[in-house]
C-alpha cells in the first residue's frame, strides 16, 4: 500500500518564535520537523511495517511543502523510515495560507497517483489551525477521520477511535482515506545508525508549482484568502511575588485571590 | 444588509442553543442580518429562542447523514444554504468540529477560513478577527480577502444579549446534496463521556490544573476548585497516567484556555503546558521545587507541597464564605 504522510518544517517551539515583515508571516529560522508529524509519520511506519514494510512493496511518502530548508523534514522523515520524499517548493509559495497551502498539496498528492491513505498531525504547531487535513479532504474527494487516538487497518477498511468532550466515538472508512492523528496514537519512533544510513540512498522528488500545473497567482500571498492585516507581539510575561510556604501558604493564597476580587 | 450565516448544531442537544450560538447570534446581528442554519430537529421552544436573538430566517435539515458521518455532510449544509443566502460570512463555534466544517465550508465557498477568533469587529462592511498565534506569544488581526468570510469563534468573543425586538423566524427545510465522499466516515460506535458536572474548561472564569506533582489523587485539586466554581485542568502528564480524562488536558495537544485566573498545581510547565495556558489573566503556581519554570510566568507562586496549601486554601476560602 501506499501511505502519503504531511510533514512540516516550524520554528522550533523551544526559541521564540515571531511574526516577520509586511504581511506578518512566520520567521522560519531555527526549525525542525513538527513534533506533531512525527505521530503521522509513525502511524504510517506502523500500518506498512505490518504488510512487509518496503520490501512487501509499502511505500511511505513523505510530502513536505516550503523553501530549500523545508527539505530537513524530509530527511529526518527519510532517517525515522520513510521509503521516499516529495518536496514542492517555490518562491511563489511564501505566505501561502491554509487554502493555499492545501490547493498545492492536493496537487501533489495527486501527482503521485495511487495513494491508499494520507496521514497527517493533528496541527501543525506554527499555524495550529488544524483546518489543512479537512480541506485537503474536501479537495482530494477524500473520506476524513480527523483527530484519531488510535488507527487499525483490515484489507480496505481503516478504523479510528476519536476522543471528543462529549462522545468517544468510533469511526470508519473505506480507503481510500485521509487520517489526522493525535499525540494519543502511538508513540513515535527515533531514527537510529542503520536508518541514518540508509536514508542517504532514499529519493527526494523536488517539484515546482510549474511541474504540478498549479498557478503561481493561485498561491502565497497572491492566492491566499485571508490577510494578516496587524500582528503584535504580547509583552512577555514575568515572574510575580514568588514565597516559600512556611505554614500560612495557603492562606496567603487566599488573600491574594481575595485582593483580585477573584473570591 | 447581508446574510450572516450562524450554524447551529441541534444534532447532540437538540432543544436549545449553547452559550456560544447565543454569542454567535449576537455577532451575527451585529453584522449583518442573522441566517440560522440548523442540523437536526428545530423545535418550537428552539425556533423562539433563534426569534429573541433576532433571527428572522431559518434553514433547516433533518436528513439522517448530517448525523451518521461525522463532519463533511454538516459542512456541505453549511456550504449550500449559505450559498443560497447569498451569505457575505458563516460564523461557527471554535469546537474541533465547528474548525473542521469551516475549514471545508472554505473550500466549497473559495472562502478565506479564520480560527480561534477571540473577538470579531465589523470594520467598513468587512469582518475583522483578532486571535493571538505561536502558542499565545502574538497577537494578529486577520480579515478574509475573499467575497465571503468563514470565522470559528471561541467562546466569550461576545457578550450574548437578545435582540432589542424578537423576530418571528421564518422556516425552509434545505435539501442538501451530499458529496460522495462526505458520506465515507461513518460512525460506527458513540459512547457519552461521564460530565463532571463543573463548568467547562473553556467557559470557566477559574481553571484549577493538576499535574505529576498530585500523584495520582486530584481530591485536593477538585476541592479548591469546587470552593472557587473553576474548572478542572490537568497536565498531559496527569492524563497520561490515567488520573483524569484526557478531554481535561491543557496544553499544545489539549484544550487552549485563557481564564481571568489559572492555578497550576504540581505542573513543571513545560512549553507545551505553557502553550495552553499562558493567555491567562493571572496566574498561580503551587510547586514544591523553587526551581521549576512554572514559577517564570507565575503573578503570584507558592514554593510548598500541595498536600497542605490547597486543603489549607479551601479551608479558609469556606471559613472566610460562612
Ligand atoms: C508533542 C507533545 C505534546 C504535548 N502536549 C502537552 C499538552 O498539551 N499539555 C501538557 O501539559 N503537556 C504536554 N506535553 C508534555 C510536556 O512536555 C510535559 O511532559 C508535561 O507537561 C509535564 O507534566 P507535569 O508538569 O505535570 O509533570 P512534571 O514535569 O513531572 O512536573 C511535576 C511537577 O510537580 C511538582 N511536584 C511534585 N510533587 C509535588 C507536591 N507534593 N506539591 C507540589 N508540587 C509537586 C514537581 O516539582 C514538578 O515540577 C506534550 C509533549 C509532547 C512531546
Amino acid at each position: 500500500m501506499n501511505i502519503v504522510v504531511l510533514v512540516k518544517y516550524v520554528p522550533d517551539a523551544q526559541f521564540d518564535r515571531h511574526l516577520t515583515g509586511d504581511a506578518h508571516t512566520i520567521d522560519r529560522n531555527e526549525s525542525i520537523l513538527s513534533e506533531l508529524d512525527e505521530y503521522a509519520l509513525e502511524a504510517a511506519l506502523a500500518l506498512t511495517d505490518a504488510r512487509g514494510g518496503a520490501k512487501g512493496g509499502n511505500t511511505v511518502t513523505a510530502l513536505t511543502l516550503g523553501p530549500a530548508a523545508a527539505a530537513a523534514a524530509v530527511k529526518k522523515s527519510l532517517q525515522i523510515g520513510a521509503t521516499q520524499g516529495l518536496h514542492v517548493s517555490d518562491e511563489a509559495l511564501a505566505g501561502s495560507d491554509a487554502s493555499a497551502t492545501s490547493l498545492v498539496l492536493a496537487a501533489a498528492i495527486r501527482s503521485l497517483g495511487n495513494v491508499d491513505l494520507v496521514i497527517t498531525g493533528m496541527a501543525s504547531t506554527d499555524g495550529e489551525t488544524s483546518i489543512v487535513p479537512a480541506q485537503l479532504a474536501a479537495r482530494l474527494g477524500l473520506p476524513q477521520i480527523t483527530f484519531a487516538s488510535s488507527v487499525e487497518l483490515d484489507g480496505a477498511t481503516v478504523t479510528a477511535r476519536r476522543d471528543g468532550d462529549d462522545f468517544s466515538e468510533e469511526i470508519q472508512a473505506t480507503l481510500p482515506a485521509l487520517i489526522s492523528v493525535t499525540d494519543q496514537a502511538n508513540e513515535p519512533r527515533y531514527p537510529n545508525f542503520k536508518g541514518i544510513i540508509a536514508a542517504k540512498k532514499k529519493k527526494v522528488t523536488t517539484v515546482s508549482l510549474a511541474d504540478l500545473g498549479v498557478a503561481p497567482d493561485a498561491v502565497g500571498l497572491a492566492g491566499s484568502l485571508t490577510r494578516v492585516a496587524a500582528a503584535a507581539e504580547r509583552p512577555a510575561r514575568t515572574a510575580g511575588t514568588i514565597i516559600t510556604d512556611s505554614g500560612d501558604a495557603g492562606i496567603q493564597l487566599v488573600d491574594f485571590l481575595a485582593a483580585q476580587k477573584l473570591i | 444588509m447581508s446574510a450572516i450565516v450562524v450554524y447551529i448544531d441541534q444534532l447532540d442537544a437538540p432543544g436549545k442553543l449553547s452559550t456560544t450560538a447565543h454569542q454567535l447570534l449576537t455577532l451575527a446581528r451585529a453584522a449583518g442580518e442573522p441566517v440560522a442554519v440548523v442540523a437536526g430537529p428545530a423545535s418550537p421552544e428552539l425556533l423562539s429562542e433563534l426569534g429573541a436573538y433576532g433571527v428572522a430566517r431559518v434553514l433547516h435539515s433533518e436528513q439522517p447523514e448530517l448525523g451518521q458521518f461525522l463532519v463533511a455532510p454538516k459542512a456541505d449544509l453549511v456550504a449550500q444554504a449559505a450559498a443560497a443566502v447569498s451569505a457575505s460570512a458563516v460564523l461557527l463555534d471554535n469546537s474541533a468540529a465547528g474548525k473542521e466544517i469551516a475549514a471545508r465550508v472554505g473550500v466549497a465557498l473559495n472562502a478565506g477560513v479564520i480560527t480561534d477568533a477571540v473577538s470579531v469587529a465589523v470594520d467598513g462592511g468587512t469582518l475583522l478577527a483578532h486571535k493571538s498565534v505561536l502558542a499565545g506569544s502574538w497577537t494578529v488581526e486577520a480579515r478574509a480577502a475573499s467575497a465571503v468570510s468563514v470565522i470559528s469563534v471561541k467562546a466569550h468573543a461576545v457578550e450574548a444579549a437578545p435582540a432589542p425586538e424578537a423576530a418571528v423566524p421564518a422556516i425552509e427545510s434545505v435539501d442538501v446534496a451530499f458529496a460522495p465522499a462526505s458520506l465515507g466516515a461513518r460512525v460506527v460506535s458513540r459512547t457519552p463521556r461521564a460530565a463532571s458536572g463543573r463548568p467547562e474548561l473553556e467557559d470557566a472564569r477559574i481553571v484549577v490544573a493538576g499535574g505529576r506533582g498530585v500523584d495520582g489523587d486530584f481530591t485536593p485539586i477538585e476541592e479548591l476548585a469546587d470552593v472557587l466554581g473553576a474548572a478542572v485542568g490537568a497536565s498531559r502528564a496527569a492524563t497520561d497516567a490515567g488520573w483524569i480524562s484526557h478531554a481535561s488536558q491543557v496544553g499544545q495537544t489539549g484544550k487552549k484556555v485563557s481564564p481571568q485566573l489559572y492555578i497550576s498545581v504540581g505542573i513543571s510547565g513545560a512549553i507545551q503546558q505553557k502553550a495552553g495556558m499562558q493567555t491567562s489573566k493571572l496566574i498561580v503556581a503551587v510547586n514544591k521545587d523553587a526551581e521549576s519554570p512554572i514559577f517564570e510566568i507565575a503573578d503570584f507562586g507558592i514554593v510548598g507541597d500541595l498536600f497542605k496549601v490547597l486543603p489549607q486554601a479551601v479551608e479558609e476560602i469556606k471559613r472566610r464564605k460562612a
